[in-house]
This record gives C-alpha cells, structure tokens and sequence, in this order.
C-alpha cells in the first residue's frame, strides 16, 4: 500500500462516549463519514484537523504525521457547518486569509483569492461582507477559502446541512465538481444519505463512536447492514437465519432470492410490501398477518408502519389506502415476493 | 400536538400583555421615579446656578483652560496605557487555561472596590521616591513618579483599568471561539489569529471599555491627589480644580464642574452612537 493519502487510526474519549476508528483516505478520494447525530462524525473531523487532541491513534498524510503538529501547521483545509465567514472581512479577504497566514504577500493572495472565487463563480460578490452573501454564495466562498490553502487534506463537515432545498440541490452539484477537480484526499461529514452518496466515492458509516459498515454508496444502500443504515437508505432490514433459499426472521421464514447459510440480513423495500384485507389468493409466499401500528405522508405515497412477526414498513398508493380502508389498530395481511428481498451473509 | 402547544403559548403571552397594560404598582413606580430625580436633579441644579453672564469670560481664564487640557490629555494617555496592557490582560485571562487564573481575575477588580484615596497610598508605597519599585526607578533612570503628570497617568491607569479588563474579557468570552479554530486551520497562529479575527470581532467590546475607562480616569480624584499631588498645570486636573475652587469661589468651581459634565457627555454620546449601541 502505498503511503499517500490520508492514514489514521482515530481515538478520542470523552466522558460517556468514545470514537475509535480508522479512516484511510486516497488522494483524489471523497470519503463520507455518514451517522446520526452525536456519533462522533464532527470528532473524528476536528480530530483530524488538529482542534480536538487525539487521545490516542495516529494520523498520517502523505507519509508524513499530522498528529503531532498545531492545527495551523497541517496542511489542511476545512469548511464549517455554517462556515464561518469572518464577519469583519469581505469575501475576497476571507479566501485570501489563509494565503496571507502563509506568507504570501498580499496583493498576491489577493489574485489568488480572485480566480477562486471566480471558479466558484462568485467573481462580482468579491467585495461583499459575509453578512451580504446568501447562504449558497456563503459556502462557495467557505470552498474557495478552504481550497486557497491548497490544502492535501480537505475536511467539509456538513456543507450542505444550512442551505434550503433548492439552493442545495444546486450547491451539491457544484461542490461535486470542485471536490472532483481536487487532487488531496476528502472527508466530508454528513446526516444526510443523499449528499453522501452524490458526492464520495466511498461510505463510511459510524454509529456511537465506532465503524458499523463502509463500502461504494451503491454496495451500502443495497446491503445495510444496521437499522440506521436501512432506515437512511429507505429499505425494511432484519437479521436472520439462512437456510437455502429461506431465512428465519424472528417467527417468520422469508422466501428469497439468493441461496445462503447462517447469519443472514434480509432486505427489501416497502415498495414491495402488498398489503390485503383478506386473506389473498394463490397465496404468495412471504405472506403474515401484521397489525397497523400508524399511517403517514411519505412523499406522494402512504408508509404504512406494521407490526406482528416483524415490524415492516409498507409503502401504498392513496388510492390504494382509501380502498383497503385502513386505520390503526386493525388487523390485515401483508406480503413481498421472494425475487424482491435480497439476503446477504450477516 | 405541536399546534395546540402554539395555542396555548399565544394565550399566555396576551394574557400577560393585559397584566403589563394595567395599573402600575405605586412600590415600584414611586421609588423610580425618586430614583430618576435624585440622579437628574443635582445636574439641573448645575445648570441653575451656573454664572451665565460671566461664563465666558470665566471659560477664559487660563487656569481653567490649564485644567482642562490636562485632564483631557492625562485620562486619554491613562486610556492609552490601560488598552495597551488591559486588552492583553483581558485574553490571558478569557483564553489561557493557567493555575491562578480565578485568583488574577478577582484580584483585577479590586481597584474597582479599593477606595481610590487607599490605591493612591498603595501607589505611593510601591512608586513613590522610597517605595519598593519607585527607589529602584531613581536609582535606574532617574525617574521620579509621584508629584509629576507621569504620576497622574499612572494614578488615572491604576483606577480606570478593571473598568477596561472587565469588558474586554466579557467579549472575549462573549465571541464564538470557532471563528479563532477557522482561523487556525488557514494557517493562523496563535498572534495572528488574536490580531486578525479576534480583535475586530470584540472590538465594540474594547470601545464599550476605553470609553468607560477614560470617563473613569476623566473624573479620577483620590488616588490622583493622594499619588500626584495638586500642582498646578501639572498634576491639578478638573476634579482638583473644581475641589479647590469650592473653596475660594464657588462660581467658578460651578463652571469648571459645568465643563467637565459638558465634556464627558458629548464625548460618550458621540462614541455611544458610533460605537456602544451599533450591534
């Protein structure tokens, strides 16, 4: 292996919590660490960038070590959740400060700073204070301020998570390609499993201080391997027993797909959940009786929240709703075909 | 669930509108408003009996113009030294974890409650010609502080000080530290990081704090007769002045008083406007 890029075995304790993980990053490559609040994803970033001290672990880039130097000797690059735009200066000094921080002289920082923004396409908002930005023009001067570094490591912890839906969708595609266009390594930091998977070439997944899955974003969202990883990328997830083509989860044996043995994760959508007032015919063969937990909006569809032999999630149509009837508390048959569940070891 | 939440709080705030709209409490009113007029009232009385007809000429007199200038000079070089050692003070104690650091931050605002007449005496034991630091600066340099103007400095410093300490660490620690962590992943030290993020951020902080420093050091009586004398066009600032005056002739310490309050008030309200109000 070579010894390029980002190599670091992270650990921090702090009262009732510790994060210990390892985050090897290629050069050119964008790793998200993705996790629910509190998992220690922001840790491990300011762990990386020098402002939260290792207690213990390592950090390497590039072959040489980061964890023993000050934040403001690594050669890193970081931008904030709400950016952090110094307010008393404008957006043009904002992204010449760290070039200036290095020696440059001004009048050359501030070219640099120039075609920065200018790349991130804010070339006439040169002049404006923070205060004047929108939230959009914000983070792209965050990026370009990161970027005039010319950083190895790039730290983007929750870029998107302060911009509106519609500026995002935007703001995500650009941010795509400039972190394409970066040749150091990358780690972003997100809750939000959609930015995750557009922008990192590779998923990493922590829960509670730990690594509980990592993988390509398409191997993650096909093959969750926790609740919370299911949950994110919308899927029904249980841990059963393989026995051929069937597993055993809970009370219930699950026709599937593939053929496997032993501990085994079962998977599918809620899209693919039939529900029945009585009980259907031909009889399918993953079929339960579930009782009706709760019912709500899911995008243009009904999730209908069930529980019995195994809780599920089942996504319906409205039409379909008002002409089963539903409500909660009642009583109805529930089933998926065996060619839409997907089993894998465990 | 969340709209009855909502409900409920709007009802409570016009309840509470309608309480705040009715009789006001006589137990409070009543000493407020005494309160208003035995701050106003002294003032007006200032302007009552100012000797207006010969006010200019009065306004003239080179003593008091004397007086004036000094006072004018001694609180803002007092001002001067108090940012210089003060802001610095103020971010060792609001940034630097050290052993102690509870006991410096009391110890800063004992001038604050010591009677300045006691700072003048300490002074003069430690600066003074026989004083523990005053022997060694004669001997040294050949500088004498107490009786001098450099003594009313000194003596305007030692009381305005807390004033200025106070107010910075109150926006130090006031400012989101993160800006400083952003600046240090730019490359920032430490120096710099304090010159170019942290001190325009609290910068209304140390304004809010010279201002009340050098109004401070402006009214300073005790400790600047007790260190520097009352000589006068060195060491007699206003407040000597007026005190003395009482004395001899009293229109003239009315006067000088009337300037001191015209001063002080022109100048923090024109720094409130500019500096002290602006978010």
């Amino acid at each position: 292996m070579s010894l390029d890029g980002l190599r670091s075995a992270l650990v921090v304790h702090r009262p009732a919590f510790t994060l210990d993980i390892t985050l090897d990053v290629a050069p050119g490559e964008v790793v998200a660490l993705l996790g629910p609040n509190g998992a220690g994803k922001t840790t491990a970033l300011r762990a990386l960038a020098g402002l939260t001290p290792l207690s213990g672990g390592h950090i390497t880039l590039d072959g040489r070590p980061l964890h023993t130097l000050a934040p403001e000797r690594r050669p890193i690059g970081m931008v904030f959740q709400d950016y952090l735009l110094f307010p008393h200066l404008s957006a043009l000094d904002n992204v010449a400060f760290g070039p200036r921080c290095q020696g440059v002289a001004k009048a050359e920082a501030r070219r640099t700073a120039a075609a920065l923004l200018e790349r991130v396409g804010l070339a006439d908002r040169a002049a404006a204070k923070p205060r004047e930005l929108s939230g959009g023009q914000a983070q792209r001067v965050a990026l370009a301020r990161a970027l005039a570094v010319r950083p190895r490591l790039m730290l983007l912890d929750e870029p998107l998570a302060a911009l509106d839906a519609h500026t995002r969708l935007e703001i995500r595609s650009q941010l795509r390609r400039h972190l394409g266009d970066f040749d150091g390594a990358t780690v972003l930091v997100t809750h939000d499993p959609l930015d995750a998977m557009v922008l990192a070439d590779r998923l990493i997944v922590v829960e509670a201080g730990a690594v509980v899955q990592q993988g390509a974003p398409a191997e993650v969202a096909r093959r969750p391997r926790t609740d919370y990883v299911a949950r994110l990328v919308g899927l029904n997830l249980y841990r059963g027993l393989g026995d051929g083509a069937r597993a055993k989860v809970g009370e219930l044996l699950l026709h599937t797909a593939e053929q496997l043995d032993g501990p085994a994760f079962v998977a599918f959508s809620p899209t693919a959940v039939a529900l029945y007032r009585t009980r259907p015919d031909g009889s399918p063969r993953n079929l339960w009786q579930a009782g009706i937990d709760g019912i709500e909006r899911h995008g243009d569809n009904v999730r209908v929240h069930l529980d019995g032999p195994i809780s599920a999630f089942a996504d319906i149509t409205p039409a379909a709703l008002a002409d089963l009837d539903l409500s909660p508390g009642e009583r109805i048959w529930a089933s998926v075909k065996a060619t839409e569940t997907h089993a894998y070891p465990a | 669930m969340s709209s009855s939440y909502d409900s409920d709080t709007s009802g409570a705030g016009a309840a509470a509108g309608r309480e705040v709209s009715g009789r006001l409490p006589w137990m409070l009113v009543l000493p407020a408003v005494a309160g208003l007029a035995f701050l106003v009232l002294p003032l007006a009385g200032l302007l009552v009996r100012a000797p207006w007809s010969t006010l200019l000429q009065r306004l003239a007199e080179p003593q008091m113009l004397e007086a004036l200038r000094l006072s004018l000079l001694c609180a803002t070089a007092a001002t001067v030294v108090c940012v210089l050692l003060g802001v610095p003070l103020a971010w060792l104690l609001a940034r630097v974890e050290f052993p102690g650091r509870r006991l410096a931050r009391a110890l800063v605002t004992v001038p604050l409650v010591l009677p300045p007449v006691v700072g003048g005496v300490a002074l003069l034991l430690v600066l003074g010609r026989r004083g523990l630091a005053g022997q060694w600066l004669e001997s040294a340099f050949g500088i004498t502080l107490p009786f001098t103007t450099v003594g009313v400095v000194v003596a305007e410093a030692f009381v305005a000080m807390p004033f200025l300490v106070i107010s910075v660490e109150g926006a130090l620690r006031g400012a989101d530290r993160r800006f400083e962590e952003a600046a240090a992943t730019l490359g920032a030290s430490r120096w710099t990081v304090f010159r170019r993020v942290t001190l325009p951020l609290v910068m209304p902080g140390v304004v809010a704090g010279a201002v009340l420093c050098w109004a401070r050091a402006l009214g300073e009586f005790g400790a600047t007769i007790t260190f520097a004398g009352n000589f006068p066009g060195t060491t007699r600032t206003m407040p000597l002045a007026v005190y003395l005056a009482l004395e001899t002739e009293p229109e003239a310490a009315v006067v000088l008083s009337l300037v001191l309050l015209t001063v002080s008030v022109v100048i923090l309200a024109g720094l409130r406007d500019r500096w002290v109000n602006s978010p």
